[in-house]
């Protein structure tokens, strides 16, 4: 590995060159159990306590298919406009690696589920990219190795390594693209707009959580350069394991600018896999790789093939939901959000809740107050998503409607909102509780009213002779003499009665 | 007529980490030779309107539910590892290929 590379700035890198990019996107499945045994999938479980004997590769395990892990892939297989297979295996890929205890992945070759797919993605700027999709196919995942010894949890200079299990077996589709071309200098983002494309289709299937930070979706980034888009293909590098639509985006950049530079010195590209580097944002060289006859694909005896009846597809494909960026826009107008209103919503993570809100009765102005305000703070305090806070969508509807209803204003509002995401119950338990309701009993107003103004003679006689200016500070004291909880306007008109000067 | 070279046989047991001295690289040679001859000539009678098979038994679209068992204990699942460390199967360094 030298030490340093060479760089051409981007600019000039796709002045001088045609960018082509091919992506491989992993999904780790949403089952509550493993691919091929009925192994629990549950996140961040100690190590090695979500496996059975087929998880481990023991000698004489038997897989088993999980059926809803073949329905997802259908699905998927669907929503990127693919053929579904009339007849698909299952194959071994042989290679020895500790991740893969049976020294084959148990995935698909020849005969992948789903195929001849396209989507249509967005840039940001309302640009349309047609994406062909070459295949689909179902895998299991590999477990987790952690490099112990040598610098920190590199492979190189390790002195061993440790291996965790939990992961081996997780269900995984994989889809790979057709090569992309014709992006030019925009490919980083095109590459970074298709995988955030997939990662939404993912949740709107309810196929995986689709969590980025978890490595539920990982995406493999092949670049190759050629002079121009009339040359024959360039040779490409793939780049592994790319966690992050960011960095999804930085690693094309740095490929287009790597490659460059090793062309223009009139030296050739090497075909290899390639370790991204999310701290210092390059990428160094992996394995050399291996032709595919080196797995030694052959069809897996162990498991009878996949053959889903045309009538199985169709159900499918009726229980598929709207396409993400088709149902944005929708809402963006049922809602009337201004563009970036919608992009910060979108990207907040907010769409499915403000959804879910106006749906219980909110406006789609106060539901978007709500979680882009109050909440939107709480979950970064908290360091969580707006989706994990432990409040629904309903219970923000029917605290909007309090306030509505002139029962709660604003600030006791806030003090609702904290009862509620502190586990006190719905937002009329937590009035009833702590007593937080408006009030709006005129004859509780005036005696408060009343005693404000006899505590306060000299302010009471400046505004009985005309001075409205100390008005505030008996407003002040009746608000703090019934908790926040009087209509401030209410008193005012009370104040100005009580006076003579209503 | 051979066709399969000693170097092809290396090469297949690099892949599948066989360690084979050179007389056995020369018998598989032979060995492999028969069987690669005489799938090739089942080959010729297999023309494109017979199917592959790659099971004997003419079933499709077994599935299991989707249904979480009891998994191992981590003590069991580790009880057949030559060495553990933090719960963890150790294995020993991974030498210029990572996968």
């Amino acid at each position: 590995m030298s030490a340093t590379t060479d760089l051409v700035p981007y600019d000039e890198a796709v002045d001088r060159y045609d960018p082509v990019l091919g992506i491989e996107v992993h999904v780790e499945l949403g089952t509550v159990s493993k691919m091929f045994d009925g192994a629990p999938t549950e996140f961040g479980a100690p190590p090695n306590s979500q496996v059975t004997p087929v998880s481990l590769g023991l000698p004489g395990v038997l897989p088993s298919l999980n059926g809803k892990a073949v329905e997802s892939a259908i699905r998927i297989g669907l929503a990127l406009n693919c053929q579904i297979a009339e007849l698909c295996r299952f194959a071994r890929k042989n290679y020895f690696y500790p991740d893969i205890p049976k020294n084959f992945q148990t995935s698909q070759y020849d005969e992948p589920i789903a195929y001849d797919g396209w989507v249509e993605i967005e840039l940001e700027d309302g640009t349309p990219v047609r994406i062909e999709i070459e295949r689909a196919h179902m895998e299991e995942d590999a477990g987790k190795n952690t490099h112990v010894g040598g610098q920190a949890g590199r492979i190189h200079g390790a002195e061993y390594s440790l291996v965790d299990y939990n992961r081996a077996g997780i269900p995984l589709v994989e889809i790979v693209t057709k090569p992309i071309t014709g992006t030019g200098a925009r490919a980083p983002e095109v590459a970074a707009a298709y995988v955030r494309y997939l990662r939404d289709l993912f949740r709107a299937l309810d196929v995986s959580e689709a969590r980025m930070e978890r490595g539920n979706v990982r995406a493999d980034v092949n670049v190759s350069l050629r002079p121009s888009p009339d040359s024959p293909l360039g040779t490409r590098t793939e780049t592994k394991n790319v966690n992050s639509f960011r960095s999804v985006e930085r690693a094309v950049r740095y490929e287009v600018s790597r490659q460059a530079a090793v062309l223009d010195s009139g030296a050739t590209v090497t075909q290899e896999t390639r370790h991204w580097h999310e701290d210092t944002g390059i990428t160094t060289p992996g394995r050399i790789k291996s032709d595919a006859e080196d797995y030694r694909y052959f069809p897996e005896p162990d498991l009878v093939p996949v053959a889903p009846s045309r009538e199985w597809v169709a159900e499918l494909h009726g229980t598929l939901p709207e396409v993400p960026a088709v149902r944005r826009k929708r809402l963006q107008g049922e809602w009337g959000f201004a563009d970036a209103e919608m992009r910060d919503v979108v990207n907040a993570g907010a769409v499915d809740l403000i959804e879910a809100t106006v749906a219980a009765g909110a406006t789609p102005a106060a539901a978007r107050k709500w979680w882009m305000g109050e909440l939107a703070r709480t979950a970064k305090t908290d360091g969580t998503d707006l989706e994990q806070l432990p409040i629904t969508p309903e219970q923000i509807a029917e605290l909007q409607g309090l306030v509505d209803s002139g029962r709660l204003n604003d600030k006791l509002a806030r003090q609702v909102l904290a009862g509620v995401l502190a586990g006190e119950g719905s937002p009329e338990q937590v009035v009833a509780a702590r007593g937080l309701e408006v009030v709006s009993d005129d004859g509780a107003l005036v005696a408060a009213v009343d005693e404000a103004l006899a505590a306060q003679p000299d302010i009471a006689d400046k505004i009985r002779s005309g001075n409205l200016g100390p008005v505030g500070a008996i407003i002040g004291a009746v608000m703090k003499a019934t908790r926040g909880q009087a209509d401030a306007a209410r008193v005012r008109e009370i104040v100005l009665e009580r006076v003579g000067q209503g | 007529m051979s066709t399969i070279s000693r170097d092809e046989v290396a090469r297949l047991a690099g892949l599948a980490r066989i360690d084979l001295t050179d007389a056995e690289l020369t018998r598989l040679a032979g060995e492999l030779d028969v069987i690669v001859e005489s799938v090739a000539r089942v080959q010729e009678v297999a023309t494109d309107d017979v199917p592959a098979t790659s099971h004997p038994i003419p079933l499709t679209n077994v599935f299991r539910a989707d249904v979480a068992e009891e998994p191992l204990t981590v003590e069991q699942a580790l009880s057949g590892a030559p060495d553990a460390e933090d719960g963890r199967f150790s294995v020993p360094q991974i030498l210029g290929e990572e996968a």
